[in-house]
C-alpha cells in the first residue's frame, strides 16, 4: 500500500492532532444538529401517522369522526402496561359522543414486552387487538403480527360478558384461544395483556367515556382528573 | 502497487470478502440472518453507509494525523450512520419502518472502520467509492445465502416477507419450499447462525483450495483491526 503521499510534519504535533479531533467532533455535532432540526419536524409527522395507522385497525372508520389522535387522556393504572403505570387513552368521538377508546397494553413475553393497542366500543366489546411492537422468536412467536397471521383478529368481538373468566386463556390452558405449534408463551401473554385490558375498561368506564377532553395540549391534560 | 478497479472488486466479493476473509462483521451478520429478506436489508443498509464512510473518509485522508486517525474515523461514521437514520425516518418512512431495525446495529460493524483504515484512508476518493460499494456487496452476498440457508432449513421458506421491504411486484420470490415442515427451530435461533457459518467457511476455503494451489494470503493489517475491533 504505497499509493500514499508523506504526510506533512504538522501531523505530528500534539496541537494539530488535538485541534483535528476538536474541529471534527465539532463540525459532525453541527451536521447532526442541523440535520435533526430538519427532520424533527417530519419524524414527527411520520410517528403521528404510525400512531394513527395502528389505532385506525382498532378502531373502524364508521366508529368516529374525529382525528383519532386528537382527544386523548391518561389514566394512572398499574398493571396492565409492564413500561408504565400511566395509560393514554385515544378516544374515538361520532358527534361528539365517545364511542370507543383505544390504549396500549403490554406484558412481558418470551423475551421482551409484547405491546399490543387494543380498542374497545362503549359497550366493552372489543372491536380490535394489534401487535405494535414484540421481539418474539421469528418464524414462531411472530404470528401475533397481522402480516403474518391473522391470529391477532380472533379477539374481535369478544367481551367479559360473553366470554367467561375462565374462558379468556390460550386452549391448552382452558380457554378458547388457538395457541401456536411451538409457541405457548407468546400467545398466552398476549391474552393476558388483552384480558387486563379488558378488567380495566370494565372498571374504568365512567372515566374512560367522559368527553370533555377537546385538544391534547399538556395543559388540557392536567387539568382533567387523573384518577377517581 | 497499483490497485484497479477490477482487483478491488474480486477482494470485496471473494477473495477479501468481508466475512469470509476478514471475518469482521459478525455480530450483525448472526444477529440478522434468521431469513434471507433481512440479510438482505442489512446488506442494503450497510452497504449505503460502507460507500459514504469511503467517500468522506476518502476526502479528508490528507487532514488526518496517522496518531489519532482511529477516533476521528469512529467519530465520522457515528455521524454517517445517525444521518442516514435520521434522514430515512423523515424521508423515507416506508423503507425505514423495514431497515429502520438493522441502522443502529450498522454500528457494531467494524467491517466499515476496518476499510476505512486500511483502504479509504490510502486511496483516490472514486477507487474508495468503488472498494465501499464491492465490499458492502460482498457482505451482502454472505448474509443473503447465510440467511436463506437458515432459513430454509429453519422453516422451510425462503424470502418471507420479501414484498415487505421490496414492494408487492416482489412477492413472488416468497416460497415455501417444503409444504407442512415442521421447522428446526435451532436454525433460526443464534446457535443456528455459528453452525450454518461455519459450515459456509469450510465451504468456501474448500473452493478456495480446488481453485489455486497456494494457500490464501492473508492481509496482516486487517487482522490487526479484526482484532481490536
Amino acid at each position: 500500500m504505497s499509493t500514499e503521499t508523506e504526510k506533512p510534519e504538522r501531523h505530528n504535533y500534539v496541537s494539530y492532532q488535538t485541534l483535528l479531533l476538536g474541529s471534527m467532533a465539532l463540525i459532525a455535532s453541527a451536521i447532526l444538529a442541523f440535520a435533526h432540526l430538519k427532520t424533527h419536524d417530519e419524524i414527527e409527522l411520520r410517528k403521528k401517522e404510525d400512531l394513527l395507522a395502528s389505532l385506525s385497525q382498532v378502531i373502524p372508520a364508521t366508529h368516529h369522526d374525529n382525528d383519532l389522535t386528537q382527544n386523548t387522556l391518561k389514566i394512572i393504572f398499574p398493571g396492565i402496561d409492564v413500561r408504565k403505570d400511566e395509560i393514554l387513552i385515544y378516544q374515538a368521538l361520532k358527534a361528539g359522543k365517545v364511542t370507543a377508546v383505544a390504549f396500549e397494553v403490554s406484558d412481558n413475553g418470551y423475551a421482551s414486552p409484547i405491546i399490543l393497542v387494543m380498542g374497545i366500543d362503549r359497550a366493552g366489546v372489543l372491536l380490535g387487538v394489534r401487535t405494535v411492537s414484540h421481539t418474539e422468536t421469528p418464524g414462531l412467536g411472530d404470528a401475533i403480527e397481522i402480516e403474518k397471521s391473522d391470529w391477532i383478529t380472533a379477539f374481535e368481538g369478544h367481551s367479559l360478558s360473553n366470554t367467561t373468566e375462565k374462558n379468556w386463556a390460550v386452549k391448552k390452558d382452558g380457554g378458547e384461544f388457538d395457541q401456536f405449534t411451538g409457541a405457548t408463551i407468546t400467545p398466552r401473554t398476549v391474552v393476558n395483556a388483552v384480558h387486563k385490558g379488558m378488567l380495566f375498561f370494565a372498571e374504568n368506564r365512567d372515566q374512560l367515556l367522559v368527553t370533555e377532553t377537546s385538544t391534547t395540549t399538556d395543559e388540557a391534560n392536567k387539568k382533567l382528573p387523573e384518577k377517581k | 502497487m497499483a490497485t484497479t478497479i477490477r482487483q478491488v472488486t474480486s477482494e470485496g466479493l471473494w477473495t477479501n470478502n468481508v466475512v469470509f476473509a476478514q471475518m469482521l462483521a459478525l455480530c450483525p451478520l448472526l444477529a440478522v440472518t434468521s431469513s434471507a429478506t433481512n440479510g438482505l436489508g442489512m446488506g442494503v443498509a450497510s452497504t449505503t453507509v460502507m460507500i459514504l464512510s469511503a467517500l468522506v473518509v476518502s476526502l479528508l485522508r490528507n487532514l488526518i494525523a496517522q496518531d489519532v486517525r482511529i477516533p476521528v474515523f469512529v467519530l465520522l461514521i457515528a455521524t454517517i450512520v445517525t444521518l442516514v437514520d435520521m434522514i430515512m425516518n423523515a424521508w423515507l418512512h416506508e423503507l425505514y419502518k423495514v431497515l429502520g431495525l438493522f441502522i443502529p446495529l450498522i454500528v457494531t460493524n467494524c467491517a466499515i472502520l476496518g476499510r476505512a483504515e486500511s483502504f479509504a484512508s490510502r486511496h483516490r476518493v472514486g477507487l474508495a467509492m468503488v472498494d465501499g460499494f464491492m465490499m458492502g456487496l460482498g457482505f451482502t452476498l454472505v448474509l443473503v445465502v447465510l440467511g436463506a440457508v437458515r432459513e430454509i432449513i429453519g422453516s422451510g421458506r425462503l424470502f418471507t416477507n420479501a414484498s415487505l421491504l421490496l414492494g408487492d411486484a416482489f412477492s413472488f420470490m416468497e416460497i415455501t419450499l417444503i409444504p407442512e415442515y415442521k421447522g428446526f427451530l435451532i436454525m433460526i435461533l443464534p446457535p443456528g447462525g455459528f453452525l450454518a457459518l461455519g459450515f459456509l467457511l469450510a465451504g468456501k476455503r474448500m473452493i478456495d483450495r480446488r481453485t489455486s494451489p497456494k494457500p490464501v494470503v492473508r492481509n496482516e493489517e486487517q487482522m490487526i483491526v479484526g482484532a481490536t475491533t
